[in-house]
Protein backbone atom coordinates (compact mmCIF):
# COMPACT_ATOMS: atom_id res chain seq x y z
CA UNK A 1 0.00 0.00 0.00
CA UNK A 2 2.94 2.54 0.97
CA UNK A 3 4.05 1.89 -2.37
CA UNK A 4 1.58 1.63 -4.63
CA UNK A 5 0.05 5.04 -2.61
CA UNK A 6 3.19 7.10 -3.36
CA UNK A 7 3.49 5.89 -6.87
CA UNK A 8 -0.62 6.62 -7.91
CA UNK A 9 -0.22 10.27 -6.42
CA UNK A 10 2.86 10.61 -8.04
CA UNK A 11 5.35 13.53 -6.27
CA UNK A 12 3.56 16.29 -4.39
CA UNK A 13 5.24 19.87 -4.80
CA UNK A 14 4.00 22.29 -2.35
CA UNK A 15 3.79 25.89 -3.34
CA UNK A 16 1.40 27.40 -0.92
CA UNK A 17 2.08 27.11 2.66
CA UNK A 18 1.79 27.77 6.33
CA UNK A 19 2.49 31.00 8.04
CA UNK A 20 4.77 31.94 10.28
CA UNK A 21 2.00 32.15 12.71
CA UNK A 22 0.76 28.92 12.76
CA UNK A 23 3.76 26.96 12.88
CA UNK A 24 5.51 29.24 15.58
CA UNK A 25 2.25 28.13 17.99
CA UNK A 26 2.51 24.66 16.46
CA UNK A 27 6.08 24.70 17.77
CA UNK A 28 5.25 26.48 21.08
CA UNK A 29 2.27 23.91 21.61
CA UNK A 30 -0.33 26.54 21.96
CA UNK A 31 -1.99 25.90 18.75
CA UNK A 32 -5.11 24.06 19.67
CA UNK A 33 -6.44 20.73 18.39
CA UNK A 34 -8.61 21.47 15.28
CA UNK A 35 -5.42 24.29 13.29
CA UNK A 36 -3.37 21.50 14.56
CA UNK A 37 -4.65 18.66 12.54
CA UNK A 38 -4.26 20.95 9.65
CA UNK A 39 -0.82 22.21 10.29
CA UNK A 40 0.87 18.29 10.95
CA UNK A 41 -1.25 17.18 7.79
CA UNK A 42 0.35 19.73 5.91
CA UNK A 43 3.46 19.03 6.89
CA UNK A 44 2.88 15.23 6.06
CA UNK A 45 3.52 16.80 2.85
CA UNK A 46 5.64 19.45 3.08
CA UNK A 47 9.66 19.30 4.24
CA UNK A 48 9.92 22.92 3.87
CA UNK A 49 7.78 23.56 6.49
CA UNK A 50 8.64 20.61 8.91
CA UNK A 51 12.14 22.47 8.19
CA UNK A 52 10.72 25.64 9.43
CA UNK A 53 8.91 24.06 12.09
CA UNK A 54 12.29 22.59 13.43
CA UNK A 55 13.93 25.94 13.36
CA UNK A 56 10.92 27.59 15.75
CA UNK A 57 10.82 24.65 17.94
CA UNK A 58 14.98 25.67 18.27
CA UNK A 59 13.35 29.02 19.75
CA UNK A 60 11.92 27.04 22.46
CA UNK A 61 15.47 25.02 22.54
CA UNK A 62 16.68 28.80 23.22
CA UNK A 63 14.96 30.28 25.64
CA UNK A 64 14.70 26.64 27.78
CA UNK A 65 18.59 26.92 27.53
CA UNK A 66 18.56 30.78 28.80
CA UNK A 67 16.40 29.90 31.60
CA UNK A 68 18.32 30.98 34.79
CA UNK A 69 18.09 28.89 37.70
CA UNK A 70 19.07 29.61 41.09
CA UNK A 71 20.55 27.10 43.93
CA UNK A 72 21.20 23.94 43.88
CA UNK A 73 17.32 22.33 42.11
CA UNK A 74 19.32 19.41 40.65
CA UNK A 75 16.93 17.32 43.58
CA UNK A 76 15.51 14.21 41.84
CA UNK A 77 18.53 12.27 40.47
CA UNK A 78 18.79 8.83 43.38
CA UNK A 79 14.72 8.82 42.20
CA UNK A 80 15.18 8.76 38.40
CA UNK A 81 18.43 6.83 38.49
CA UNK A 82 16.42 3.68 39.55
CA UNK A 83 14.37 4.41 36.64
CA UNK A 84 16.29 4.10 33.77
CA UNK A 85 15.85 0.87 32.87
CA UNK A 86 17.30 -0.02 29.34
CA UNK A 87 15.74 2.61 27.18
CA UNK A 88 14.32 2.84 23.98
CA UNK A 89 13.69 -1.40 23.50
CA UNK A 90 10.12 -0.47 23.05
CA UNK A 91 10.04 3.11 20.98
CA UNK A 92 10.09 0.65 18.22
CA UNK A 93 8.70 1.93 14.40
CA UNK A 94 4.94 1.12 14.78
CA UNK A 95 3.13 0.29 11.82
CA UNK A 96 1.61 3.99 10.55
CA UNK A 97 -1.58 4.07 8.40
CA UNK A 98 -2.88 5.94 5.83
CA UNK A 99 -4.14 5.88 2.27
CA UNK A 100 -3.53 7.42 -0.87
CA UNK A 101 -5.88 10.38 -0.02
CA UNK A 102 -5.13 11.41 3.68
CA UNK A 103 -1.93 11.26 5.42
CA UNK A 104 -1.64 11.21 9.52
CA UNK A 105 -2.86 12.57 11.43
CA UNK A 106 -5.69 13.40 9.57
CA UNK A 107 -6.33 9.30 8.13
CA UNK A 108 -6.53 8.79 12.36
CA UNK A 109 -8.91 11.20 12.76
CA UNK A 110 -11.27 10.14 9.81
CA UNK A 111 -10.69 6.75 10.60
CA UNK A 112 -11.81 6.83 14.60
CA UNK A 113 -15.08 8.86 12.97
CA UNK A 114 -15.36 5.23 11.17
CA UNK A 115 -14.45 5.95 7.76
CA UNK A 116 -15.31 8.58 5.20
CA UNK A 117 -19.01 9.26 4.76
CA UNK A 118 -19.77 12.36 2.72
CA UNK A 119 -23.29 14.10 3.50
CA UNK A 120 -24.49 16.08 0.70
CA UNK A 121 -24.44 19.82 0.92
CA UNK A 122 -26.76 20.47 -2.17
CA UNK A 123 -25.35 21.45 -5.34
CA UNK A 124 -23.54 18.58 -6.00
CA UNK A 125 -20.82 19.42 -3.13
CA UNK A 126 -20.77 17.16 -0.07
CA UNK A 127 -19.14 17.41 3.35
CA UNK A 128 -18.17 15.29 6.20
CA UNK A 129 -17.23 16.99 9.77
CA UNK A 130 -14.44 15.49 11.15
CA UNK A 131 -15.25 15.07 15.35
CA UNK A 132 -11.91 16.49 17.44
CA UNK A 133 -11.99 17.35 21.03
CA UNK A 134 -11.77 20.90 20.15
CA UNK A 135 -14.46 23.23 20.63
CA UNK A 136 -13.03 26.23 19.12
CA UNK A 137 -12.66 24.61 15.60
CA UNK A 138 -15.03 23.11 13.21
CA UNK A 139 -12.74 20.71 10.83
CA UNK A 140 -14.51 19.07 8.05
CA UNK A 141 -13.91 17.68 4.72
CA UNK A 142 -15.42 19.29 1.45
CA UNK A 143 -15.82 17.16 -1.82
CA UNK A 144 -16.22 19.99 -4.75
CA UNK A 145 -17.66 18.65 -8.24
CA UNK A 146 -15.32 19.09 -10.60
CA UNK A 147 -15.83 22.95 -11.97
CA UNK A 148 -18.39 24.05 -9.60
CA UNK A 149 -17.72 26.91 -6.70
CA UNK A 150 -16.09 25.73 -3.56
CA UNK A 151 -19.32 26.32 -1.12
CA UNK A 152 -19.19 29.22 1.92
CA UNK A 153 -17.98 26.85 4.78
CA UNK A 154 -16.48 29.28 7.14
CA UNK A 155 -18.53 32.36 8.56
CA UNK A 156 -15.59 34.86 9.79
CA UNK A 157 -12.41 34.98 10.96
CA UNK A 158 -9.45 32.77 10.28
CA UNK A 159 -9.51 29.63 8.24
CA UNK A 160 -7.30 26.52 6.91
CA UNK A 161 -7.75 25.01 3.84
CA UNK A 162 -5.63 21.67 2.74
CA UNK A 163 -5.70 20.31 -0.79
CA UNK A 164 -6.21 16.34 -0.44
CA UNK A 165 -7.07 15.61 -3.78
CA UNK A 166 -7.62 17.44 -7.48
CA UNK A 167 -7.26 21.17 -6.97
CA UNK A 168 -9.07 24.83 -6.64
CA UNK A 169 -8.51 27.98 -7.53
CA UNK A 170 -9.44 31.86 -9.10
CA UNK A 171 -7.90 33.92 -11.40
CA UNK A 172 -4.56 34.82 -8.85
CA UNK A 173 -3.68 31.00 -7.61
CA UNK A 174 -4.23 27.51 -8.15
CA UNK A 175 -4.10 25.20 -5.20
CA UNK A 176 -2.89 21.25 -5.58
CA UNK A 177 -2.33 18.51 -3.61
CA UNK A 178 -0.45 19.57 -0.43
CA UNK A 179 -1.08 22.90 -0.30
CA UNK A 180 -2.95 25.35 1.76
CA UNK A 181 -4.84 28.68 1.98
CA UNK A 182 -4.89 30.68 4.90
CA UNK A 183 -7.99 33.32 5.02
CA UNK A 184 -9.32 36.04 7.05
CA UNK A 185 -12.06 37.69 7.31
CA UNK A 186 -11.19 40.08 4.65
CA UNK A 187 -11.05 37.67 1.82
CA UNK A 188 -14.24 37.48 -0.01
CA UNK A 189 -13.61 35.09 -3.15
CA UNK A 190 -15.07 32.07 -3.93
CA UNK A 191 -12.88 29.77 -5.64
CA UNK A 192 -13.85 27.26 -7.97
CA UNK A 193 -12.36 23.54 -8.05
CA UNK A 194 -10.96 23.43 -11.58
CA UNK A 195 -12.56 21.34 -14.47
CA UNK A 196 -9.95 18.20 -14.64
CA UNK A 197 -11.33 16.16 -11.53
CA UNK A 198 -13.49 16.46 -8.53
CA UNK A 199 -11.71 18.53 -5.23
CA UNK A 200 -11.44 17.22 -2.25
CA UNK A 201 -10.26 19.24 0.63
CA UNK A 202 -9.70 19.61 4.75
CA UNK A 203 -11.37 23.10 6.22
CA UNK A 204 -10.42 24.16 9.28
CA UNK A 205 -12.61 26.95 10.38
CA UNK A 206 -13.37 29.42 14.06
CA UNK A 207 -16.24 27.68 15.46
CA UNK A 208 -18.96 30.42 15.56
CA UNK A 209 -19.35 32.27 18.85
CA UNK A 210 -22.88 30.62 19.95
CA UNK A 211 -24.27 32.24 22.69
CA UNK A 212 -21.73 35.56 22.98
CA UNK A 213 -22.19 36.42 19.41
CA UNK A 214 -25.90 36.43 19.90
CA UNK A 215 -25.48 38.73 23.27
CA UNK A 216 -23.08 40.77 21.47
CA UNK A 217 -25.82 41.29 18.41
CA UNK A 218 -28.10 42.34 21.26
CA UNK A 219 -25.85 44.80 22.85
CA UNK A 220 -24.88 45.95 19.50
CA UNK A 221 -27.02 48.80 19.45
CA UNK A 222 -26.62 49.78 23.14
CA UNK A 223 -22.98 49.59 22.81
CA UNK A 224 -22.48 51.45 19.24
CA UNK A 225 -20.10 48.41 17.85
CA UNK B 1 25.84 29.15 37.61
CA UNK B 2 25.60 29.54 41.29
CA UNK B 3 27.23 26.77 42.34
CA UNK B 4 30.48 27.58 40.02
CA UNK B 5 30.83 24.80 37.86
CA UNK B 6 31.33 25.55 34.57
CA UNK B 7 28.06 25.33 32.58
CA UNK B 8 27.52 23.17 29.95
CA UNK B 9 28.17 24.25 26.34
CA UNK B 10 26.35 23.59 23.26
CA UNK B 11 28.66 21.12 21.53
CA UNK B 12 28.96 19.29 24.83
CA UNK B 13 25.30 19.03 25.46
CA UNK B 14 25.35 17.69 21.98
CA UNK B 15 27.91 15.42 22.76
CA UNK B 16 26.30 13.86 26.00
CA UNK B 17 23.18 13.05 24.38
CA UNK B 18 25.20 11.48 21.33
CA UNK B 19 26.48 9.16 24.03
CA UNK B 20 23.27 8.51 25.40
CA UNK B 21 21.48 8.11 22.12
CA UNK B 22 24.22 5.67 20.78
CA UNK B 23 25.33 3.70 24.08
CA UNK B 24 23.03 4.32 26.94
CA UNK B 25 25.60 6.36 28.69
CA UNK B 26 24.40 6.42 32.56
CA UNK B 27 27.33 8.99 33.59
CA UNK B 28 26.36 10.95 30.42
CA UNK B 29 22.81 11.44 31.13
CA UNK B 30 23.66 12.40 34.57
CA UNK B 31 24.93 15.48 33.67
CA UNK B 32 22.21 16.51 31.58
CA UNK B 33 20.00 15.39 33.96
CA UNK B 34 21.62 18.04 36.27
CA UNK B 35 22.19 20.76 33.57
CA UNK B 36 18.41 20.34 31.95
CA UNK B 37 16.28 19.22 35.51
CA UNK B 38 15.44 22.68 36.91
CA UNK B 39 15.30 24.38 33.36
CA UNK B 40 12.68 21.75 32.30
CA UNK B 41 11.09 22.43 36.20
CA UNK B 42 10.34 26.19 35.18
CA UNK B 43 9.28 25.30 32.16
CA UNK B 44 6.97 23.02 34.18
CA UNK B 45 6.16 25.33 36.79
CA UNK B 46 4.39 27.71 34.42
CA UNK B 47 1.15 25.63 33.55
CA UNK B 48 0.24 25.09 37.43
CA UNK B 49 1.87 26.71 40.61
CA UNK B 50 2.20 23.40 42.52
CA UNK B 51 5.50 22.81 42.51
CA UNK B 52 5.08 18.95 43.24
CA UNK B 53 3.40 19.02 40.18
CA UNK B 54 6.27 20.56 38.33
CA UNK B 55 8.50 18.29 39.95
CA UNK B 56 6.44 14.96 38.29
CA UNK B 57 6.20 16.64 35.31
CA UNK B 58 9.89 17.57 34.95
CA UNK B 59 11.02 14.43 36.27
CA UNK B 60 8.37 12.88 33.54
CA UNK B 61 10.13 14.76 30.58
CA UNK B 62 13.65 14.08 31.58
CA UNK B 63 12.78 9.77 31.83
CA UNK B 64 11.30 10.49 28.42
CA UNK B 65 14.90 12.03 27.32
CA UNK B 66 16.15 8.99 28.64
CA UNK B 67 13.88 6.43 26.88
CA UNK B 68 13.65 8.29 23.49
CA UNK B 69 17.62 8.73 23.18
CA UNK B 70 17.86 6.25 20.20
CA UNK B 71 15.57 8.77 18.44
CA UNK B 72 18.06 12.06 18.85
CA UNK B 73 19.91 12.11 15.66
CA UNK B 74 23.15 14.83 16.15
CA UNK B 75 23.29 15.85 12.44
CA UNK B 76 19.72 16.97 12.58
CA UNK B 77 19.98 19.71 15.28
CA UNK B 78 20.69 20.42 18.47
CA UNK B 79 19.88 18.94 21.87
CA UNK B 80 18.57 21.34 23.54
CA UNK B 81 15.58 21.84 21.00
CA UNK B 82 15.21 18.14 20.98
CA UNK B 83 14.59 18.32 25.12
CA UNK B 84 12.38 21.51 24.44
CA UNK B 85 10.12 19.59 22.01
CA UNK B 86 9.47 16.12 24.88
CA UNK B 87 9.00 18.54 27.66
CA UNK B 88 6.25 20.82 25.22
CA UNK B 89 4.58 17.32 24.58
CA UNK B 90 4.67 16.52 28.19
CA UNK B 91 3.05 20.00 28.85
CA UNK B 92 0.51 19.79 26.54
CA UNK B 93 -0.44 16.07 27.48
CA UNK B 94 -0.07 17.22 31.24
CA UNK B 95 -2.63 20.04 29.97
CA UNK B 96 -5.29 18.01 29.04
CA UNK B 97 -6.57 20.46 25.75
CA UNK B 98 -6.92 16.89 23.99
CA UNK B 99 -4.69 15.02 21.50
CA UNK B 100 -1.87 16.58 20.03
CA UNK B 101 -1.65 15.79 16.39
CA UNK B 102 1.59 15.24 14.61
CA UNK B 103 2.70 13.88 11.13
CA UNK B 104 4.27 10.70 11.34
CA UNK B 105 7.84 9.99 9.42
CA UNK B 106 6.84 6.42 9.18
CA UNK B 107 3.59 7.10 7.69
CA UNK B 108 3.59 5.87 4.07
CA UNK B 109 2.23 8.71 2.77
CA UNK B 110 5.08 10.56 4.34
CA UNK B 111 6.55 12.56 1.81
CA UNK B 112 10.33 12.53 2.88
CA UNK B 113 13.10 15.37 2.07
CA UNK B 114 15.72 15.36 -0.48
CA UNK B 115 19.05 13.30 0.66
CA UNK B 116 20.73 17.12 2.65
CA UNK B 117 24.00 17.85 1.18
CA UNK B 118 27.15 18.20 4.05
CA UNK B 119 27.02 21.80 3.94
CA UNK B 120 23.56 21.83 5.12
CA UNK B 121 24.23 19.20 7.92
CA UNK B 122 27.17 21.44 8.72
CA UNK B 123 24.88 24.85 8.84
CA UNK B 124 22.96 22.80 11.55
CA UNK B 125 25.89 22.11 13.39
CA UNK B 126 26.32 26.06 14.14
CA UNK B 127 22.65 26.90 14.24
CA UNK B 128 22.88 27.34 18.15
CA UNK B 129 25.57 29.57 18.12
CA UNK B 130 23.88 32.08 14.73
CA UNK B 131 20.50 31.39 16.89
CA UNK B 132 22.26 33.54 20.29
CA UNK B 133 23.29 35.57 17.77
CA UNK B 134 20.19 36.06 16.16
CA UNK B 135 18.32 36.12 19.28
CA UNK B 136 20.51 39.01 20.54
CA UNK B 137 19.47 41.15 17.73
CA UNK B 138 15.63 41.44 18.51
CA UNK B 139 14.19 44.54 20.43
CA UNK B 140 13.34 43.47 24.09
CA UNK B 141 9.72 43.83 23.48
CA UNK B 142 9.99 41.27 20.85
CA UNK B 143 11.84 38.32 23.16
CA UNK B 144 9.52 39.24 25.82
CA UNK B 145 6.88 38.42 23.70
CA UNK B 146 8.40 35.26 21.96
CA UNK B 147 8.86 34.23 25.61
CA UNK B 148 5.75 34.47 26.25
CA UNK B 149 4.36 32.36 23.59
CA UNK B 150 7.27 29.55 23.65
CA UNK B 151 7.77 29.40 27.85
CA UNK B 152 4.57 30.95 29.21
CA UNK B 153 1.85 28.43 27.23
CA UNK B 154 -0.20 31.63 26.31
CA UNK B 155 -1.93 32.08 22.57
CA UNK B 156 -1.46 35.31 21.55
CA UNK B 157 -4.61 36.88 22.82
CA UNK B 158 -3.37 36.09 25.94
CA UNK B 159 -0.13 37.59 25.39
CA UNK B 160 -1.90 40.74 24.17
CA UNK B 161 -3.76 41.27 27.32
CA UNK B 162 -1.16 40.20 29.85
CA UNK B 163 1.08 43.18 28.08
CA UNK B 164 -1.92 45.00 27.62
CA UNK B 165 -1.39 45.60 23.97
CA UNK B 166 -3.33 45.34 21.15
CA UNK B 167 -3.66 41.81 19.12
CA UNK B 168 -2.41 43.30 16.74
CA UNK B 169 0.94 44.67 18.07
CA UNK B 170 1.85 40.91 19.63
CA UNK B 171 1.29 40.18 15.30
CA UNK B 172 3.64 42.69 14.74
CA UNK B 173 6.22 42.02 17.04
CA UNK B 174 6.31 38.11 15.92
CA UNK B 175 6.23 39.04 12.50
CA UNK B 176 9.04 41.62 12.95
CA UNK B 177 11.13 39.29 15.33
CA UNK B 178 10.43 36.32 12.13
CA UNK B 179 11.72 38.19 9.56
CA UNK B 180 14.72 39.43 11.73
CA UNK B 181 15.73 35.69 12.93
CA UNK B 182 15.41 34.83 9.11
CA UNK B 183 17.73 37.00 7.66
CA UNK B 184 20.45 36.75 10.03
CA UNK B 185 20.25 32.69 10.37
CA UNK B 186 20.04 32.72 6.13
CA UNK B 187 23.15 35.12 5.85
CA UNK B 188 25.05 34.13 8.68
ZN1 LIG C 1 4.74 23.81 3.54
Amino acid sequence: MSEAARNTQGRVTVLHHLSDELLMSYAAGTLSEGWSIGVATHMSFCPVCRQRLSEFESIGGHFLECEEVEGDETSGWEEIQKRLDVPSSNVTDIAVRSDALMPQPLFSYVEAAGGLRWRSLGSGASQMKVPTSDPSTIVRLLKIPAGKPVPEHGHSGREVTLVLAGSFGDSVSVFNRGDVELADDDLTHQPKATPEEDCICLAITEAPLRFTSRIVRFLQPFLGI
Amino acid sequence: MADGRKALEPGDINALMAAVAERQDVDAYQLLYKHFVPKVRAYMSKIGSDRAFADEMAQEAMLTVWRKARLFDPGRGQASTWIYTIARNVRIDALRRGPRPTFDPNDPAFVPEDELGADVAFERQQDADRLRVAMASLKPDEIKTLRLSFFEDMAHPAIAAALDIPIGTVKSRIRNACLKLRAILKDA
